[in-house]
Formats: C-alpha cells, structure tokens, sequence
C-alpha cells in the first residue's frame, strides 16, 4: 500500500501539492521530498526508503526483528535446533517431570517429554496460523471496510450487515462449534476458522475510520478536482484512515497466537501429536506450583513470539505513518 | 436521527435470522448423536431412541427442524433443552452472573484504559508513556488463561487476597479479580488505541487553530481532540461489551463462575441446539444494541459525521 503512495507520488506531484489546504499530511511528504532532500527526482527518497532507514536505527525493531526471524527459522527448520520431534505418549514416563538439567536443559513434562523439544517443536503452528491469519484478516478488513464506509448506502447496508451477522457471533461460541465439528484439526483450519470470525471487528474499525475520513476538505478537494472514486479511496482516505486498522492487526498477530492457544487450551484447538506451546500449556496448568518449568518455558516461549510481533509491528508502524513523525 | 435508529432496528432482523441459522446449522453439523448421549452408557431400544427425536424434531432436515424452532422464538418461546428445561430458564439463572463479570470488567476497561491512553498520549515519548506501552504490550502477550489460572494459584490460593472460585462470596469480591483477567486484553487495546488516536488529532489542523485563536488547553484537549479521538475509542468499546460478556467462557471456566459461557460450553457439549442458540441469540441482541449506541454516538462526537 505504501508503495502504491510512492508510485502515485512520483506520478503525479504537483497535483497532490494542489493548495486545497486539507491535505497536510501529503503535501508536506511532497515538500519533504522535493526541498528537504534538494533533488526533486531523487527516486531513492521515497517513504519506503525513509521508513527503512528509521528502523535501521531502531534498536527495538531490530530485537525484535532477530526474535521473529529466530522464530521462524525454528518453525521451518525444528530439527536443526531439537533434532527428533517429542511425540506425546512416546515418551519415558520415568523421567516425568524432572527439573531442568543436563541433557534435558528446560526439563521434562508429566509425560516425561524433553520441555525443550516440546517447545521448539511447538512453534511452527503458532507461527503458520498467526501469520495466515493476520494476512487474511487484514486483507478482507481493508477491502470490506472500505468500501462500505466509502460508497455507503445500499453497498455500506449490506456489507454492514453481514459484518454485523459475523461480529454478532460470540467468536469463542462461534469457533469452539465449528471447530467441534473437525476430529482432526490441523494448523489450517484453526486458522480458517480464526479467520471466519475475526475479520468483522477490524472491518468495522476501518469502516468508521473511513467514514470519518471521507467527509474531510481533502477529499471533497480531490472530488472538486475530477478525481475518480478508485483514486478517492486508494489515494486520499485509506492512506489517512488506516492506521487505526494497522494498530489493531499489529496487536493482532499476538492476539491470534494467543487465540490458537487459548483454544487449544478449551481442548478445540490443535491437538497432540502437534505440538504446540497452547498444549504444553494447558497439560501444566495442575501441576505448576510445584514444578514452574513446565508452564514457564511454553509460555516464555509464546509470550516472547507475540511481543516480538508487537514491538515489531509497533516500530514498523511508526516509521511508516507519516502523521506520526 | 430518528428515521435512522428506526431503520438500523429493521436492519437487525435479517442480521438476527442470520446469526440464528449460521449457529443452528454449526450444531445441526457437530458429529455424534445427542440423543444416544443422553443415555450415557445404557443403549435403549431403536423406538425409544425415534420418539424422542421425533419429540424434538431431529429427524428432520436441518430447514425444517430451524422453522419448528423459529416458530417458537418469534412468540417469545425459546424452547426447551434435552431434559425439558426451559431455555430461558437456564439464561435467566446464568445471566447475572455474566451481566456482573462483564460489567465489572467494562469499567475497569474505560475507567483505566480510556485514563491511561490519555495521560500517555498527552505526553508522547515520556515516562508515562512508555510505562503504559511496555504496561500494555506485556498484558497483550501475556494469555489471558494464563494469567487467570497463575493469579488464581498464587493471588488466590496461596496468598489468599483473592476468593478462588467461590461465587458465594457474592459481588463485588468474588468479581474482582475474574473481571480484571478478563479486561486485561482489551484494556490494553483499549489504552493504545485511546492513546493513538489522540496523538494523531492533536497534531490536527483543527487542534492548531483552536489552540491558535487562544482557548485555554483544558478546552482545546476536551472538547476538541479528546472527543474527536473517541470515535475509534467507541467503536472498539461497542465491540468489546458483547465480547465482554459473552467472551468470558475461558474467565468463567477458570473461576468456576456459573455464567452464561458455562451453559453454553456445557449445551455445546451436549448439542442442545435450542440452548446454544438461545443464548447466542440473548447474546447477539445485546451486541447489536451496543453497536446502534456507538452508531449513534458517532453523530453526537463528530457533528460531521451524517446520517443521510
């Protein structure tokens, strides 16, 4: 999307710089590009390339950069860091629960399974559903919200409608009856069924925040102008109505790892011999106090992943909103 | 307006026959046979068996069995479950329950988050700030089950602050710590997007101007940038009530509340398809009387914002 902004903005310059006195935001990146930097057809000072260069230093984004990236070396690659995968059941009972110790660093589960394998195994299906389901998410919250926000009337009633039909699902309710219907529940369908009832809510935040956009000087401005409706919505308000939608998903991506958790921990998310960080969790939930590894390791493992999202989400945000600068 | 608020209601009923029949039809699918299930480990006979599903119309295709039951609802009679339980007698005695947690935990979301996202976003970059950022992303990456069952264990059981799962104890103690477990995670969505929203309209034309034309900065920040920041605020509050009070299975589970997520995830269990759906549909009307509220009040915080 954003590089859609840089395209248009090398396109076409000076009729975004048209003193139509509402549109601060862009015309003051077009001043910034074309005083600041003293060479109106640099190519290289785009957005994107102001953005990059903040993050570059943005000690944050690039700790929690080296954690994503971490975690999804260890989703596509878990046997370089636990060799054989832990399966449930297939373990020795006598080394249940031991502390953490030589040759079983992070100790050992109730069923006597390395927590280590257990947990660097776990993360592939948090780290396929979080990023599946964010996509998905995201993408049908942009285009649904903002063309129900945009045209309204009959388009915004119906869509509006049926968001409504799926925002007015409980989603626990929702998911645990659906998800009650697949004996085997792959990383996949937990996240189809994520996504079935998680894209309403974002949709209506970016539905509100478009209609709030859309009535603004700029944008009757650019109507004045001749602009086409497409040009309307993709140049002028999604740019400044977004952002909300971005905080949201960007908290998202965790959300949704918790999601997969907190459904799995039901007993209608995935199930063994998947393993996964929601599992370990909830086998640990009686036995805890008394042995603290077995829920400490899992869930350090799963908070870390959605706080690397967050803090990375949050950076990349602040370097790509321009409003924020 | 009131042209509006009229149309939005005649709005709800297709949203209602919709949720309705999505919900029904996602029992209707659930593998395994509710009936046999009711005997436990007895097997009676095939006719006995055929005349209780006939009794409640399972032997029907899934459009005939959802008319049976939509006759019911549309006069106000919700059905009965398995056991020939009203279901509205089931709803009526988990209700409060669920009205208290959600409620409890909806003012400790606006009075908390709403406070804290404006006193971090009114000093962007300080020491409040980014207290509340790490405060916040900490709670969002923490699981709420998580942070409910090890405060149960340790603030509850072993340091005994808090009641662990005695509903006796009444409100508000018995509520106080299930309803802070679960505001937890929109709190602190709630904060940040309170605190966003702020710093964006303060930097806002209208903002300048008014602080230009000289009013004094209690008025610029209420009634100028504070109100106009609120309307993603409401919107993610509209959303959140329902969630609130509906999305609180995992929270009474754990805290061993009798509330209506505990009756649905029982008739879930059991198929009871008119329980599942009566709640959900007690449910769905309290989410969409939230949402009309927040459409509402758009109009009341943004004069620009209207309603054809």
């Amino acid at each position: 999307m954003t590089e859609g902004r840089d395209r248009d903005r090398d396109r076409a310059p000076n009729f975004e710089s048209a003193p139509d006195g509402g549109s601060p935001v862009v015309a003051a990146a077009d001043a910034a590009d074309t005083t600041a930097k003293g060479e109106p057809d640099e190519k290289q000072a785009t957005l994107t390339s102001d953005a990059w260069r903040e993050l570059r230093h943005n000690p944050l984004f690039i700790v929690a950069g080296l954690v994503v990236a971490l975690m999804l070396v260890i989703a596509a690659f878990p046997q370089l860091f636990a060799g054989q995968q832990p399966i449930m059941g297939q373990c020795s009972l006598s080394r249940s629960l031991l502390p953490p110790q030589q040759g079983a660093i992070f100790g050992t589960d109730v069923l006597g399974c390395d927590v280590y394998g257990a947990v660097i195994w776990g993360a592939r299906p948090s780290i396929i559903i979080g990023l599946t389901v964010t996509a998905g998410v995201g993408i049908i919250a942009t285009l649904v919200g903002s063309l129900a926000g945009f045209f309204g009337g009959g388009i915004d009633a119906i869509l509006s409608r049926f968001t409504d039909v799926m925002l007015g699902f409980p989603f626990l309710v929702g998911a645990i009856v659906i998800l009650s219907a697949f004996p085997d529940r792959t990383p996949l369908i937990v996240a189809g069924v994520l996504i079935v009832f998680g894209w309403a809510g974002l949709t209506r935040i970016m539905r509100s925040s478009v209609i709030s956009a859309k009535d603004m000087d700029y944008v009757q401005a650019a109507r004045a102008l001749g602009a086409t409706n497409g040009r309307i919505l993709f140049r002028h308000i999604l740019p400044n109505a977004i952002t909300p939608l971005l905080v949201l998903v960007t908290i998202g991506v965790g959300g949704i790892i918790g999601a997969e958790a907190a459904l799995t921990f039901l007993g209608v998310g995935l199930q063994a011999p998947t393993n996964s960080w929601g599992l370990s969790i909830s086998q640990s939930q009686e036995r805890f106090y008394q042995h603290p590894h077995i829920l400490l390791f899992p869930s350090l493992f799963l908070s870390m992943t959605v706080l690397a999202f967050i803090v990375l989400g949050d950076a990349v945000r602040d370097a790509f909103d321009p409003k924020l600068r | 307006m009131g042209r509006y608020v009229i149309r939005r209601l005649l709005q709800v009923i297709p949203v209602f026959f919709g949720t309705t029949f999505i919900i029904f039809a996602g029992v209707f699918m659930l593998p395994g046979d509710p009936i046999r299930a009711l005997f436990g480990d007895k097997s009676p006979g095939a006719a006995v068996i055929n005349t209780i599903r006939e009794k409640y119309h399972l032997n029907d295709p899934l459009l005939i069995q959802y008319y049976e039951y939509m006759k019911g609802v549309v006069v106000g009679d919700l059905g009965v479950n398995f056991r020939d339980r009203p279901v509205l007698d089931i709803i009526l005695q988990a209700a409060p329950v669920s009205i208290k947690l959600g409620l409890t935990a909806f003012a400790f979301e606006i009075i908390v988050g709403i406070l804290a996202g404006i006193l971090a976003g009114l000093r962007r970059g300080g020491y409040f700030d980014n207290l509340v950022l790490i405060v916040t992303t900490l709670i969002i990456s923490i699981p709420s089950f998580v942070l409910g069952f090890v405060s149960q264990l340790t603030l509850g059981l072993e340091l005994g602050i808090f009641p662990v799962s005695s509903i006796r104890e009444g409100w508000p103690y018995a509520y106080i710590l299930p309803a802070m477990i679960l505001a937890a995670l929109g709190l602190a969505s709630l904060t940040r997007l309170t605190r966003t929203s702020l710093v964006e309209n303060l930097r806002a034309d209208y903002v300048r101007t008014a602080i230009a034309k000289g009013l004094p900065r209690k008025r610029v920040i209420g009634r100028h940038a504070f109100r106009n920041s609120l309307i993603p605020v409401v919107t993610l509050l509209g959303i959140d009530i329902g969630s609130l009070i509906s999305g609180a299975i995992i929270t009474e589970g754990i805290f061993n509340l009798p509330g209506v997520g505990q009756a649905l995830f029982r008739a879930i269990g059991a198929q009871e398809n008119t329980v599942v759906v009566g709640i959900s549909v007690a449910l769905v009307l309290i989410f969409i009387l939230a949402n009309l509220i927040v459409d509402v009040l758009y109009g009341v915080l943004d004069p620009r914002i209207r309603y054809d």
